[in-house]
């Protein structure tokens, strides 16, 4: 059976639940879903953070993700992922990006959403800008994204 | 060829995506950069450090040697921060 993957990137809020159902609906093979969902936070450090704003590269971030969540689907008994991922101005609260994973059992279901998250971190075409304290700045990458991803080479 | 730009590179250059022909001598991405870091005070300032930027030819993430050659898209962006 072709696992079913959706991925989508958009301005939109998403809802878990609704996700969730829409993953599960009719199936009787799925034993865990694993969601993760990243939210824009409002303190970083000392600071306050007011709004974070997200681009994107279209068509690049649409084909890695899927190569990802192809590469996932083959490292793991998967049997469906969504991964959902926002762009324009978010304020702290706002949903950023989810990530579902399901499969039998519960062991592949957290590994394909963490080595999918690992990857949306530190090597999908994404970019944030954040403001705070009245200043708007571009995010810099940390290098605990990039070990973090490199855990999973396969070399 | 077309070339895009994204996050701070586009900021500083003024303009998303542009279509640019370099001369032959610009073979490989380090060099494409050089090339477009002279043609002004935005670009000087985008590749100012070209060491932190990042490649893609035709949406595939490449390094500073990949050869140009033959490329319809190539795009230039700081490290990465989605998530």
């Amino acid at each position: 059976m072709t696992v079913p993957v959706t991925i989508r990137i958009q301005e939109a809020d998403f809802d878990l639940a609704a996700e969730t159902s829409a993953m599960t609906k009719d199936r009787t093979d799925i034993g865990a879903v694993v969601s993760f969902t990243g939210l824009c936070r409002g303190v970083e450090g000392d600071d306050t953070v007011t709004a974070l704003t997200l681009e994107h590269y279209p068509g690049m971030a649409e084909e890695e993700i899927q190569r990802h969540a192809d590469e996932a689907v083959e490292r793991w008994p998967i049997t469906a992922l969504t991964i959902i991922h926002r762009v324009g101005r978010l304020v702290p609260g706002d949903n950023i990006v989810l990530v579902l994973a399901a499969s039998a059992h519960r062991q592949a279901a957290f590994a394909a959403a963490e080595f999918l998250m690992d990857y949306l971190k530190a090597n999908a075409p994404f970019w944030k800008r954040e403001e705070r304290s009245g200043e708007s700045r571009w995010v810099e990458a940390h290098s605990r994204d990039d070990a973090a991803m490199a855990r999973w080479s396969k070399d | 060829m077309k070339v895009k730009y994204f996050a701070w590179v586009r900021e500083r250059i003024g303009v998303d995506e542009e279509t640019v022909e370099p001369p032959p001598a610009v073979t490989t991405i380090a060099e494409l950069i050089g090339w477009l870091a002279a043609r002004g005070d935005g670009y000087a300032l985008a590749f100012d450090k070209p060491g932190v930027i990042r490649a893609a030819i035709d949406r595939a993430h490449v390094s500073a040697e990949t050869p140009i050659q033959g490329a319809r898209e190539v795009a230039f962006f700081p490290p990465m921060t989605g998530g």
